[in-house]
């Protein structure tokens, strides 16, 4: 049989080459906006051990809560847990408007999820692994983070929320 | 001409696919709107406490039956099909596909003991730790080894068909069917490899613990080149019989319908880390390349909205439609098999742009795991898929039983109640995800939604009550057809749109699968392989099982 060419109608070239650019413009659009304006997703942070992670007096999770690092600037230690009962701990936390805060966020049992209403931070949380993400506070106004995986019976009542003061 | 005629034994076998199908989906349905009720706060689980303990258990049953059983009896019977009547031969060796059918049923049945006795509350995902019995997870593997093993069958009979047929082309619908059997034999590996290396050997107490990020990644191996799994059927459908059945349609472009087959084969699989965009323990640089192949992707989903709609509007002006888009009604929207179709392309149309946004690196931060996903998934797999799988049942029932189709017209009454029901639906399930609404949870009883939901929770509950109404008149209709006694007056007459150009004029380098198949492993060796191998290097099973529903 001789080599035969890919038949190819003239409109359907055009809609090709015009999918192409589409998706080349799209991906694009993502690319600066995670490079250029730097909205980017969950890196690895640490390794923990979920078995001890919320008992050994050396994880910072064994006491969760909120540390002021600097005027203005937080890390929040929060532990997601559904045993013995779905909440994340503390449940509350209270900060002054333009705080930045870090929260590092991990779980001694089951899969959770972690996302903060009204802002782009949302991200899994996984036993064993540390979800670290920074967000600044501008306006003041209850936030409520709220459980977004699966996580058992309780999964639909489990959440929080970030008070911001004046 | 007349149409090859499957064998009596192969229709029997292919039609019990349907069977189970269509019984996994009539059970699976009925879950469907009780979920959506308890959105809008009308709480039925209250009354089902003895049978079915929670909403979750219910969605379990509802994901399950729906999105793995229905699927994947209905794939297996639809491409079984495809191959012996698009190579006009019977099955090789019937004895193995009927040994791979059956641990696929003793699969089934396996899993849904446990999930019956609330024994694995832990939703069609199974993310680890949650632990369910190890029944459970012994049924999925059957599932999937037999449905591998059919897979065999339907290679061999194409390698003897092969054999004969030197120089020719392999049969479209043979062809997409083949491919769509070897994509599930590649991305199966993951699940397969998580269940027999972690979850199964774990729920027996072989192993202490799990890692679960780990598993996830395993999981989403497979998770995401399934969608074409489910997709690549309709496809087939819609590109080489809908035209037919539409308005005498060819098919646009033989060779550009087989090259978007070939790019789905290699470009479905090493893009699943777009479902862990905000996983703790991925790195990003991982997460950035997966997302730019996901867009990579969407080219020859492109390319099949070009053909088919091109496929469909070829027939409707020679039938006499006119204007840009005034064709449209010179369809044969009347023949039920058609609307089903066409109504589930039109919403598949927006299920992709909603693609298109959760595929996008950052901005599904917005959306991940809220209920925009499932208002995503209810256009695609629920619509898209099951829609054209029931339009495809209006005809391949008669085929296959030799008896009338029940009141055409309430078949097509049913399609349109789908169509509205799941505008409904899906609309407000995509517009509560944008406000931040999480999947998975019955928002009707849910402490923190704010008053402003709730117009749109009430929109989930009538959207479910709508695709109730249309799963019922399905099974009516199927049932009717099942135990009509009205037989078909000659044969029923197989779809078959014919290209517009001859299939052998086409490049060979279409019709030769080693190439193809090295290229999809080597980029799934390039493009998974290094974060694999790191995630297996520093594997931690350190994570004990949980049973919390």
């Amino acid at each position: 049989m001789s080599a035969q060419k890919m038949h190819i109608d003239s409109y359907e070239r055009n809609w090709m080459i015009f999918s192409f650019i589409l998706l080349v413009l799209f991906a694009s659009a993502v690319a600066v906006a995670a490079f250029g304006m730097g909205i980017q997703v969950p890196a690895p942070e640490e390794r923990v051990d979920p078995r001890t992670v919320a008992t050994d007096p050396n994880s910072p999770w064994s006491n969760p809560g909120l540390r002021e690092i600097a005027p203005g600037k937080y890390d929040a230690y929060i532990l997601a847990r559904a045993v013995p009962q779905w909440e994340y701990l503390p449940r509350e936390i209270t900060v002054p408007v333009g705080s930045r805060v870090t929260f590092y966020v991990t779980s001694p049992d089951v899969q959770h999820g972690f996302m903060i209403q009204n802002t782009n931070a949302n991200f899994m949380v996984l036993p064993g692994q540390v979800s670290k993400l920074a967000v600044t506070f501008k306006n003041e106004g209850t936030y409520n983070f709220i459980c977004t995986e699966f996580c058992g019976a309780g999964h639909g009542v489990m959440y929080g929320a970030i008070i911001v003061t004046p | 001409m007349t149409q090859y005629q499957v064998p009596v034994a192969e229709k029997k076998f292919i039609g019990s696919h349907i069977l189970v199908a269509i019984l996994a989906l009539a059970v699976g349905s009925l879950f469907g709107p009780l979920q959506a009720f308890e959105h809008a706060g009308w709480d039925f689980y209250t009354y089902l406490k003895p049978l079915i303990k929670s909403y979750y258990q219910g969605l379990t049953v509802h994901g399950v039956l729906n999105a793995l059983v229905w699927t994947t009896f209905f794939i297996m019977g639809f491409l079984t099909f495809n191959v012996v009547f698009g190579l006009k031969r019977p099955l090789k060796n019937i004895v193995l596909n009927k040994v791979g059918f059956w641990m696929m049923v003793v699969g089934v049945l396996a899993a849904a003991i446990p999930i019956l006795a609330n024994q694995a509350t832990v939703l069609f995902t199974f993310y680890p730790p949650l632990k369910a019995n190890p029944f459970f997870y012994v049924g999925l593997t059957l599932v999937v080894v037999g449905s591998w093993v059919e897979g065999w069958g339907l290679f061999m009979t194409y390698n003897d068909w092969r054999k004969e047929n030197k120089n020719e082309r392999t049969p479209f619908v043979a062809f997409g069917s083949l491919v769509t059997a070897l994509l599930w034999q590649i991305c199966t590996l993951g699940v397969a490899v998580e269940i027999l290396t972690m979850l199964l050997p774990w729920s027996l107490g072989l192993i202490d613990g799990v890692d679960p990020q780990l598993a996830r990644t395993y999981f989403w191996f497979t998770g995401h080149p399934l969608v074409y799994f489910w997709l690549l059927p309709a496809y087939i459908s819609w590109y080489a019989m809908l035209p037919k059945q539409a308005g005498n349609g060819k098919m646009f472009s033989d060779s550009l319908a087989r090259l978007s087959f070939w790019l789905f084969l290699v470009l479905s699989t090493p893009i699943g880390i777009h479902h862990q965009y905000v996983d703790p323990g991925v790195p990003p640089t991982w997460k950035f390349l997966h997302s730019m192949f996901t867009f990579g992707v969407f080219f020859p989903s492109m390319m099949t909205a070009f053909t088919v709609i091109a496929s469909l509007e070829h027939g409707a002006r020679k039938n006499g439609g006119k204007g840009a888009l005034g064709w449209i009604g010179k369809l044969n929207w009347s023949d039920p098999s058609v609307a089903s179709q066409l109504l589930a392309g039109i919403l598949f149309f927006f299920g992709g742009i909603g693609g298109l946004a959760n595929a996008s690196y950052n901005v599904n931060l917005v959306l991940h795991n809220t209920a925009f996903i499932p208002g995503h998934f209810h256009l695609t797999v629920a619509t898209a898929v099951t829609l054209s799988f029931i339009g495809i049942s209006y005809w391949l029932v008669p085929y296959l039983t030799g008896r009338k189709l029940w009141q055409p017209k309430w078949a097509t009454i049913q399609a349109w109640v789908w169509f509205v029901g799941m505008i409904i639906f899906s609309n407000s399930m995509h517009v509560l995800g944008l406000l931040g609404a999480p999947r998975r949870v019955p928002l009707g009883l849910a402490p923190y939604v704010p008053a402003e939901w709730s117009g749109r929770l009430f929109q989930v509950g009538l959207g479910g009550a709508i695709l109730f109404v249309s799963g019922l008149i399905y099974l009516v209709v199927m049932y009717k057809t099942a135990t009509n006694k009205e037989r078909v007056e000659s044969e029923v007459e197989v779809p078959s749109a014919e290209p517009m150009q001859d299939p052998a004029l086409g490049p060979a380098w279409l019709d030769r699968w080693a190439p193809w198949i090295y290229g999809a492993l080597a980029l799934i060796v390039l493009m998974y392989g290094p974060v694999l191998f790191e995630m297996i290097r520093t594997m931690a099973l350190t994570s004990p099982g949980f049973r919390v529903w």
